[in-house]
């Protein structure tokens, strides 16, 4: 058992180590400075020529926003398009149908938006041409636009006053050709090594020891596969995502998943704080992030370690833990670490069901999701938390009497509203939402068009575990997370539509409102800090933004908490 | 604006023709020189494919180590868990029949040495490793409906048995279907 304890540090402590180095390497590219891979600056020049692009022009952040989502909105029709008419393009041998409207709808807005909540299944719902040319490609692109929009916001944060804040198109595309293109490379050579399958061939039809047929779904995984976790996106190539055995066979290629999707969200930190020569703002960032998270994570493992009390109870030898959908490969330790980590960044992959976690490990995911901040999705995880970070310099200035500034820019009235705005919005849909869908559970509506049957029986489980997964299933739309309790039918009208919506507007505004904040502070002119300045690389500060985190996230998810996973763990004792 | 969406469109293109053909055929061109060539590891018997090496495989048969209950009945066309809440009473019902099960199939195993992994549905439903425990429990079973003698058929498990990875990290764990190839060439 201690050796699964071991394989949890060493994989954290590696992950940190790594972070480091390549944090410097994205701060140097943000910044246009000399690296190791130049001899790409050609291709890269050939891009944008092609494109008709001038990526040295400077834009304002409504320019740079403006460029964003016009190219999220052609990857959204080129999405939309291809999803629906799949069933008729080639590299199809399984001979997958095309979607319906409504779940191409979904799948594609899932896909854009960083998210990856998969309404289908992997081996049933798409084609191969889909795998790669759609739900890959966007793996990449919305990556990449979120680190582009941090890197617009971290320029701006610089000690001067300019509304030039880089070139969007630039920043997007050397995220790809300098970050995730060499590293999804490398992962994919270790993935090949272990067993993993890249192959264009549909089903295999074998007839097992037993003497049993049975079919074997196969596909090109290894090249989906390390995009989905070094993209923070997260969704699978089969229905079982990450714990399917071809798309994470052993517990070295576990290891590596998880260091590849924690990477990078904790790069861009260190990147921050290179960037703007603020390691002490970066640490602080740092501190505040890895404490949240192992206060998530430590209660967590050992909630699973320690195995279901109810099955305990039967009399059988529980020492290994909860093994409900836990696969024994990896075992309780890592699969308690993965639900967690997959879950304060935006990744949603899993190597284990959350349906079947204990009530309050579901409920440490959920927080993972409702606080979005710790480490957090790629280059949004740093817009959340810049947004806490806005509230707490304003709170604090409040407190001890002073203008609010943070990096020499007064923090004002318009500011504010923004910032509070996107702070309450995500409360606002997941509750909203998890409000709606169960009015028409306890009401046991009839839902038409919008759901074949009676609202309840979208529900695999009744009582509290009921409401965990409709919370469930809209924190992690709107935290664009996209792992579910996947107990909920949610392959109808009903939860395509309202979690596709909820998707886009937990996608987009927290994009818009920092960039923005960043922009029109940028913008101010600057004061050099003096003994007044309130600090906000310490201890101090760092325990001010905390404190704010907690009351957001405390103050308004604590009563759906206590209806769902809270009132479900009583219920075992 | 209009400048926006030119570039959009065009950038778009540009870069699907990078990371939808350029990186996948070069991976596909890497995993060609893997043993399976990227299809995927197979094992086989007398020249005859009887399985994949990854993916778990119904054994339902009392002369064979059973793997994990599967929500999937191990059809590898799909894959997925039971997506049962811990306090569900029908999932709770069916652990306990699980129990009782296995109870009548291995009389000489007492309640308490059943590992709950044999009685737990794994996440993919492909599962194909069980705990140590879990097939040494199950060794007092095979040994009578073969005729094989206990002793000998513990030694197989201790062979079959991998450690953790580099003897440090994670659980340990036997492959089911490898253990039972090579039963069936146990006299």
């Amino acid at each position: 058992m201690h050796t699964e304890i071991i394989g949890v540090v060493a994989t954290f402590i590696a992950t940190v180590l790594l972070a480091i180095p390549l944090g410097k390497y994205i701060a140097k590219i943000f910044a246009g400075e000399q690296t190791m891979l130049d001899f790409l600056a050609p291709a890269e020049r050939f891009f944008f020529r092609v494109s008709g692009i001038d990526a040295t022009r400077e834009m304002d952040w409504r320019d740079n926003l403006l460029a964003l989502l016009t190219i999220n909105f052609v990857w959204f029709l080129y999405a939309m398009v291809i999803l629906m008419i799949q069933g008729s393009l080639p590299l199809n041998p399984d001979h997958n149908p095309s979607m319906s409207p409504d779940l191409a709808f979904n799948t594609a807005i899932s896909f854009l938006v960083n998210c990856n909540l998969q309404d289908y299944s992997g081996e049933t719902g798409v084609s191969y041409f889909t795998q790669i040319g759609v739900l890959m490609f966007l793996q990449f692109v919305s990556a990449a636009t979120g680190v582009a929009a941090l890197a617009v916001v971290i320029n701006a944060m610089k000690e001067r006053t300019t509304d030039k804040l880089g070139n969007f198109y630039n920043y997007f595309v050397k995220t790809i050709t300098r970050i995730l293109l060499p590293l999804s490379v490398i992962v994919a050579v270790i993935f090949l090594l272990n067993g993993m399958p890249m192959t264009w061939e549909g089903k295999d039809t074998i007839t097992t020891l037993q003497g049993d047929s049975m079919q074997v779904s196969r596909g090109p995984v290894a090249a989906f596969v390390p995009i989905k976790h070094l993209g923070t996106n997260g969704g699978g190539f089969f229905g079982a995502n990450s714990a399917h055995p071809l798309e994470n066979p052993n517990y070295l290629t576990c290891i590596i998943e998880l260091i590849a999707q924690s990477l990078l969200p904790m790069a861009l930190v260190f990147a921050l704080g290179y960037y703007l020569k603020r390691r002490k703002l970066a640490v602080m960032i740092f501190s505040v992030m890895t404490i949240g998270f192992l206060l998530l994570t430590i209660p967590t493992i050992m909630l699973e370690m320690n195995g279901n009390p109810m099955i305990t109870h039967m009399g059988i030898d529980t020492h290994s833990g909860a093994m409900e959908g836990k696969e024994v490969r990896f075992g309780a330790a890592i699969s308690a670490y993965w639900s967690i980590l997959t879950t304060v960044i935006s990744t949603g992959s899993v190597n284990a069901m959350h349906d079947s976690f204990m009530p309050l490990s579901g409920m440490n995911q959920m927080l993972g999701m409702m606080v979005n901040c710790f480490y957090g999705g790629k280059g949004v995880g740093i817009l959340n938390f810049y947004i806490f970070i806005i509230i707490a310099v304003f709170i604090s200035g409040l407190m001890v009497g002073r203008t609010p500034e943070f990096l020499g820019k007064k923090i004002e009235a318009r500011e504010m509203k923004i910032a509070i705005l996107i702070a309450l919005l995500h409360p606002f849909l997941i509750l909203v939402g998890t409000a709606l869908s169960s009015y028409f559970a306890a009401h046991d509506t009839t839902m038409g068009w919008w759901f074949s049957g009676k609202a309840s029986t979208w529900l695999s489980n009744g009582g509290y575990h009921g409401f965990s997964q409709m919370l469930y299933q809209y924190t992690s739309s709107s935290a664009n997370n996209g792992s579910g309790f996947e107990g909920l039918s949610d392959n109808n009208p009903f939860w395509n539509i309202t979690a596709g919506i909820v998707m886009i507007l937990g996608r987009y505004l927290p994009i818009i409102g920092p960039v923005a904040i960043a922009g029109i502070l940028a913008k101010k002119k600057y004061i050099p800090e003096s003994a007044g300045t309130l600090q906000t690389d310490t201890a101090t500060f760092g325990l001010m933004v905390f404190g704010v985190i907690f009351i957001i996230a405390a103050l308004a998810f604590f009563p759906s908490l206590a209806l769902g996973p809270i009132a479900e763990h009583f219920s075992m004792h | 604006m209009k400048t926006h969406v030119f570039s959009a469109i065009r950038l778009t293109v540009v870069l699907l023709v990078v990371c939808c053909i350029v990186y996948p055929a070069f991976i596909w061109g890497i995993a060609y020189f893997t043993p399976s060539h990227g299809k995927g590891d197979t094992v086989e018997v007398n020249g005859k494919t009887v399985g994949y090496t990854l993916i778990g495989q119904s054994f339902t048969q009392d002369k064979y180590f059973n793997g994990r209950p599967s929500a999937v009945g191990y059809n590898a066309a799909g894959s997925g868990g039971s997506n049962k809440g811990p306090t569900n009473p029908e999932y709770l019902t069916s652990v306990q029949v699980a129990i009782d099960t296995f109870l009548i199939k291995n009389s000489a195993v007492k309640r308490a040495d059943i590992p709950v992994e044999l009685v737990t549905a794994s996440a993919s439903g492909l599962d194909p490793d069980i705990s140590p425990e879990a097939a040494y429990v199950q060794v007092p079973r095979i040994a009578n409906v073969r005729g094989i003698s206990e002793d000998k058929l513990k030694a197989l498990v201790a062979q079959h048995i991998q450690g953790p990875l580099f003897g440090l990290f994670g659980p340990s764990k036997v492959n089911v279907l490898q253990l039972n190839i090579s039963l069936d060439h146990t006299k």
